[in-house]
């Protein structure tokens, strides 16, 4: 693998290509409760969209724009939305993870039984842990290329 | 006996893997089998919540007429094929990185010449 | 010597998966009771359509936080393992 990256074609029909996987992938995680697919398929969706980028563009440029801490600080502010999420759970209602947004205001429609055309509004946390899903695996799997790609172009040189 | 095919593929992957990680000697290549073993137990844990003529288990836009309990897949089998999905990713890039380092050190990848180069 | 146990051994543990395929159950009916109580009551408690993800976050929640806490850990071994000083080499 170049460090300098790949032709100019290839570089630009990346560039054109970036933002339309990137939105699908945001449309898959956040239709988790409606449609198949969920945190960890959307995740892996724009952790490939991630790798795409460097392999047109090369390790060095993308390590000068977004350091390998920032991309990592990404996957940790996923984690810890999912702790704080869990531990509201104990002080608003029951247990360790209970569902305490279902019959509320903001994401608490309960839809009807059947088959339906699905409500955005319904799903009680679900969304909101299927975001913070997303952001982890997101972060984790680009950091893991990014560093790969460093550490093994130190060599040749 | 000829209806539990599935079977026997899960049975015929786990094969080839565990002859893979037993008889050969370069590294990469253990690596590939232990990834085939995490693929045979994977299709082992889906095959076993499959019912006959059952759609998935959704409730977005069904298809008119099927029977609420009897006529949907099982979702609990689903739910832990994606954890062990994920948990394979994650062993697969440990046992990666610690390969490259191993290459840097002793310079070979056979695994019969790295035990006796104690340096 | 090695090829000769090793061979024994692959033999022995393939004849063993073979006969323990006969005690499974049939391929399309499997037994129910738990998954039936799941597709039934997971839009009353849950609120979503979907039973797949509402097993995932919402009946077995601990599983998930157990996942993502080892996804953490393999993926902080990696960025140890390839760490680089700054610029001393």
């Amino acid at each position: 693998m170049k460090s300098e990256g790949m032709s100019p074609i290839v570089q630009t029909i990346a560039g054109i290509l970036f933002p339309m996987v990137l939105i699908f992938s945001f449309y898959v995680i956040m239709h988790g409760h409606l449609t198949p697919g969920g945190g960890f398929q959307g995740g892996a969706i724009g952790a490939s969209a991630v790798a795409m980028l460097i392999v047109a563009l090369g390790a060095k440029k993308i390590n000068d724009m977004v350091g390998e801490e920032g991309i990592s600080s990404f996957e940790s502010i996923g984690g810890l939305v999912f702790v704080i999420i869990a531990i509201l759970g104990l002080f608003m209602a029951t247990t360790f993870l209970s569902n305490f947004l279902v019959g509320d205001t903001i994401f608490g429609k309960i839809p009807p039984f059947g088959s339906n055309s699905g409500i955005l509004n319904s799903g009680g946390i679900l969304p909101l842990l299927n975001i913070a899903v997303g952001m982890k695996v997101i972060g984790g799997l680009s950091a893991v290329v990014l560093v790969m790609a460093l550490a093994t172009k130190e060599e040749k040189k | 006996m000829i209806y539990q095919i599935p079977f026997i593929a899960v049975i015929g992957l786990i094969a080839v893997g565990m002859y893979a990680i037993l008889f050969k000697k370069n590294l990469i290549k253990i690596a590939i089998g232990i990834t085939i073993v995490e693929s045979g137990v994977n299709l082992f844990l889906i095959t076993l919540g499959y019912r006959e003529g059952g759609v998935a288990p959704i409730y977005t836009h069904l298809p008119p007429g099927t029977n609420i309990p009897e006529g949907m897949v099982l979702p609990v089998p689903q739910a832990l094929t994606l954890t062990s999905i994920v948990i394979g990713v994650a062993v697969l890039a440990l046992i990666l990185s610690l390969i490259i380092k191993m290459y840097r050190k002793y310079g070979t990848l056979n695994a019969y010449e790295m035990r006796r180069l104690r340096e | 010597m090695r090829k000769i146990a090793g061979a024994i051994a692959f033999v022995i543990f393939f004849a063993f998966l073979l006969f323990s395929m006969y005690e499974l159950h049939e391929f399309g009916k499997p037994p129910s009771d738990m998954d039936d109580y799941i597709i039934q009551n997971a839009q009353n408690e849950t609120g979503a359509n979907n039973a797949v993800t509402s097993v995932v976050f919402d009946y077995r929640g601990y599983d998930t936080l157990g996942e993502a806490t080892v996804l953490f850990t393999a993926i902080a071994g990696v960025m140890i393992l390839f760490r680089r000083g700054k610029d001393e080499e």
